[in-house]
């Protein structure tokens, strides 16, 4: 429960973006503001503040000031860090959301037909997941990013430019389809041989309605168990992307830009590089936390064999 | 001349030797108290290979120009004498014959090479024949103006050079015929591609291999990976303290692996004593409060700038881009580099500093001389005139964090005057030549240029001269494709009034350079200053605009 209130929070706080860039930071969070001044105690201060000790070396952006505008400080553009943050925990939650929900789709498609159908169908499918499951998880998602970032994606008449949110999703919703489709198709492969799918044949069901009526539903916990834990690993995969510029183009923001943005003030403005990477670290430990509780609350077996 | 006159020049010529004699003195104490010792230099990664006729990177220049020489230097001197050439391996500097298309060196005799070679004639040539037969990525822009290097460049296996470069050993002469007066020829000469090297050094790229020296020190051993070790030449004796001084540490050497964060520090706590790679801008602060003492600082004739393609849509419009050099808030971009300590805005494209230089800034609030402050209204109204406003633009940049910040902050730019602008990273290794290729139609990037040698041509002739526009090709440095045929002629004609007229040059070159400014075929940023961090115990740091620190003259006890 407190896995879900702690989701539910980081949720709605996501969701109000829009209102603390609006009401209470009045700064647009996706431009350069590398001239601008907030009124502080009555004192206009630069956001950019130039040193003044020694030789008078370098600018460094505002620290947190714990008021509504610049509450976290500002990134190396001049950007209010807070309203960055809650704008880049929307793209993040999305991605990893949507890539969940494709991962899940795809899993679930080949996994049921390549169990149900067996024959050369399983084999075509299996050894398809195969190749997929060859690759390293980061490598792949690197590779395709790094392919599709320059000039899009076009999959016959549809075309993803290459600055679209659709384009991580498409590319982490493929990568981790291996790792939740074996499981189903194994799964299947135990149903098919089940005494109520047996019969269902055996009466002349068509095996559409077989795979919707018996064959889903009874896979169905297994992909409810599987999505808050696909949804933090994709998570940080997509974090990890859009760090290495691959992800999340600019002037956007997700969790893993504003790491990135904050690389290079690690010695001066610390929290520009922390506080995304506390959000990351609360959303995937919340994420896991919440898939356990699913698991044991669908899948009985998980929780005699924890007992046991 | 009269009685008075000569005592006073005979005075004046005691007094000169005098103080040379004293300066000897003072140089031959320096040596005795501070010769030897190891100095430790870091960089993030090392810059390829050790050909100094191929390699073109300052982070290894800087050490050719203390294990080789050519037939001309330039001069080892802090500050503006620095640009100057003086007489290297040659004994002094020829006069131009044939209205400056032949000149005859003399080499200094008894030079030899770290291998126990005697220097002579034949090797100038042979280093020459090996500019085209390694395809030194100048022999086609620096040295196609000798006899003879039309051949070379089209076939240069078979490169003899036999009408351009002649050599007379028996009377120690090399003499060059040029196919037209070239006013940069000595600045050419003084370069490392123009290093004398053995005649039966291998002609193909030395890679990891040392070359033969002819300085203080010699290359001992290259991994790239790891790092490099200089000792002394045991050939070396000084010739010219003007052209190749002696050096006090007895080893350099040069590690590499530390990032420029760890460079920093490495340099703060003694571990190193000086790193390549600019410090990163959170650590500037730190460094001019903290250590101050440690810091030196001297502007770059160099500067970053926006190149804009002005073959392709948006940016074929002149108003275009005119409109991007308007926006710009050069004070914010010289925030990104570190403030006004360390650049100077700068909205013309020959950079303060160089000959020719006059200020002019047509893109700011109030047009005249300086740049005060972004025209936006300006910008936005001329994009309208335009009738560009609305279109996509792909901006390049590359992922090192200033110029990434440059082009995010530049993506701001453009999405305020009206464009759909979008950012692609490309990684720092292959954003140069990839702006460069016309085939990846590049609309607008990010760059910058430091100057080769001294002259305005190496910025105004290179990066926008019609020979320097070479569509389909990674090495094409006129990046925005601006080709302005009388533009050219006139830069064309100024070097060639170089030749016997510097001044009147220099004047062409002003004119040049605001007809360039008011094309905008790319917009100016700022001029960077660079930064040299020095560990405690480093003494005599010499700065150089060449060279930039030279090794050679800091001691380290």
């Amino acid at each position: 429960m407190v896995a879900l209130a702690a989701l539910a929070l980081i949720v709605i706080a996501t969701l109000a973006a829009p209102l603390y860039a609006a009401h209470l930071s009045g700064t647009d969070p996706f431009a350069s503001n590398l001239s601008g001044s907030i009124t502080l105690d009555g004192i206009d201060t630069p956001i950019m503040q130039p040193e003044t000790e020694g030789l008078g070396f370098g600018t460094t952006p505002i620290g947190p000031t714990g008021t509504g505008r610049y509450f976290l400080g500002a990134d190396g553009q001049g950007r209010d860090v807070m309203a960055r943050l809650l704008y880049g925990g929307r793209n993040s939650l999305v991605i990893a959301g949507a890539a969940t929900v494709l991962t899940l789709v795809i899993a679930a498609v080949l996994g049921i037909v390549a169990g149900f159908f067996g024959g050369w169908v399983d084999l075509v499918i299996s050894r398809l997941l195969d190749v997929l499951w060859a690759f390293p998880v980061f490598l792949l998602a690197i590779s395709l990013s790094i392919v599709t970032i320059s000039h899009g994606l076009v999959i016959g008449p549809f075309t993803i430019a290459s600055d679209s949110l659709l384009l991580p999703i498409v590319i982490i919703g493929i990568v981790y389809v291996p790792y939740v489709a074996r499981p189903i198709r194994g799964q299947v492969l135990q149903l098919r041989q089940s005494e109520f799918v047996l019969a269902a044949t055996a009466l002349g069901v068509p095996r559409r309605r077989i795979l919707l009526v018996d064959i889903l539903p009874n896979v169905s916990s297994t992909l409810i168990v599987f999505a808050p834990l696909t949804m933090a690993l994709n998570m940080i995969i997509e974090s990890a992307l859009s760090f290495l510029s691959i992800g999340v183009q600019s002037p956007a923001a997700s969790w893993g830009t504003i790491i990135e943005d904050g690389q290079g003030l690690l010695y001066t403005r610390p929290v520009v590089a922390i506080a995304p990477g506390v959000c990351i670290v609360l959303t995937v430990l919340a994420l896991n936390v919440f898939g356990d509780g699913v698991r044991d609350a669908l899948d009985p077996r998980a929780k005699l064999r924890v007992r046991a | 001349m009269r009685l008075k006159t000569l005592f006073g020049a005979t005075a004046l010529t005691l007094g000169a030797l005098a103080g040379t004699a004293a300066l000897a003195d003072t140089r031959a104490d320096l040596m005795k108290q501070h010769r030897g010792g190891t100095l430790k230099l870091n960089a993030h990664g090392s810059a390829g290979t050790i050909d100094p006729q191929i390699n073109y990177e300052t982070e290894f220049w800087s050490l050719f120009y203390i294990t080789n020489d050519g037939l001309l230097g330039f001069k080892k001197v802090e500050g503006k004498d620095s640009n100057t050439v003086v007489p290297d391996l040659a004994e002094e500097l020829p006069k131009p014959e044939d209205g400056g298309k032949t000149y005859t060196f003399k080499l200094r005799p008894g030079l030899k090479f770290s291998t126990g070679q005697d220097i002579t004639p034949t090797d100038v040539v042979a280093s020459f024949q090996r500019i085209f037969k390694v395809s030194s990525p100048t022999a086609g822009s620096f040295y196609n103006g000798i006899v003879g290097a039309d051949a070379c460049l089209k076939e240069a296996a078979t490169c003899t050079l036999k009408d351009g470069v002649v050599a007379d050993d028996k009377a120690g002469t090399i003499t060059f015929h040029l196919t037209q007066p070239d006013a940069e020829f000595f600045y050419k000469l003084a370069v490392p591609h123009a290093t004398i090297l053995p005649a039966d050094t291998v002609a193909k790229d030395l890679g990891t291999t040392p070359p033969a020296a002819t300085g203080p020190y010699m290359i001992q051993s290259y991994d790239p990976d790891h790092g490099m070790k200089l000792v002394r030449n045991p050939h070396f004796k000084e010739f010219s303290v003007d052209a190749q001084p002696d050096g006090f540490v007895d080893v350099i050497e040069y590690n590499f692996g530390l990032d420029d964060q760890a460079g920093v520090t490495a340099v703060e706590n003694g571990q190193a004593d000086w790193t390549f790679d600019a410090p990163p801008t959170d650590r500037l602060a730190e460094l001019g409060s903290k250590f101050a003492k440690q810091i030196h600082v001297h502007p770059l004739l160099a500067y970053y700038y926006v190149p804009m393609n002005v073959n392709i849509a948006p940016f074929n419009n002149p108003k275009a881009r005119q409109a991007v050099a308007y926006a710009i808030d050069r004070k914010a971009v010289v925030g990104i580099w570190g403030g006004p300590n360390l650049a100077a805005a700068q909205c013309q494209l020959l950079p303060a500093g160089m000959a020719g230089h006059e200020d002019y800034c047509p893109y700011t609030t109030n047009p005249g001389t300086q740049w005060t402050a972004p025209d936006l209204a300006k910008a936005k109204q001329l994009v309208e005139e335009s009738g560009t406003k609305g279109q996509k633009v792909t901006l390049i940049g590359d992922d090192k964090a200033v110029p990434k910040a440059l082009a995010t902050y530049m993506q701001d730019v453009l999405r305020q005057i009206g464009y759909d602008a979008s950012l692609k990273v490309v990684s720092h290794n292959i954003q140069f030549t990839y702006l460069q290729n016309t085939n990846n139609n590049v609309q607008i990037g990010v760059s910058n240029w430091f100057q080769d040698y001294p002259a305005p041509s190496d910025f105004l002739h290179v990066l926008f001269g019609c020979d320097s526009f070479h569509p389909g090709s990674d090495s094409s440095i006129n990046m925005s494709g601006w080709c302005d045929k009388k533009v050219d002629a006139e830069m064309k004609q100024a070097m060639i009034t170089a030749v016997t007229d510097a001044l009147a040059a220099n004047r062409m070159w002003a004119q040049i350079d605001k007809e360039i400014t008011d094309a905008a075929p790319a917009a100016a940023l700022f001029q960077p200053k660079q930064v040299d961090l020095v560990s405690k115990r480093v003494g005599n740091f010499l700065y150089t605009d060449q060279f930039h620190m030279l090794f050679s003259a800091a001691w380290v006890q």
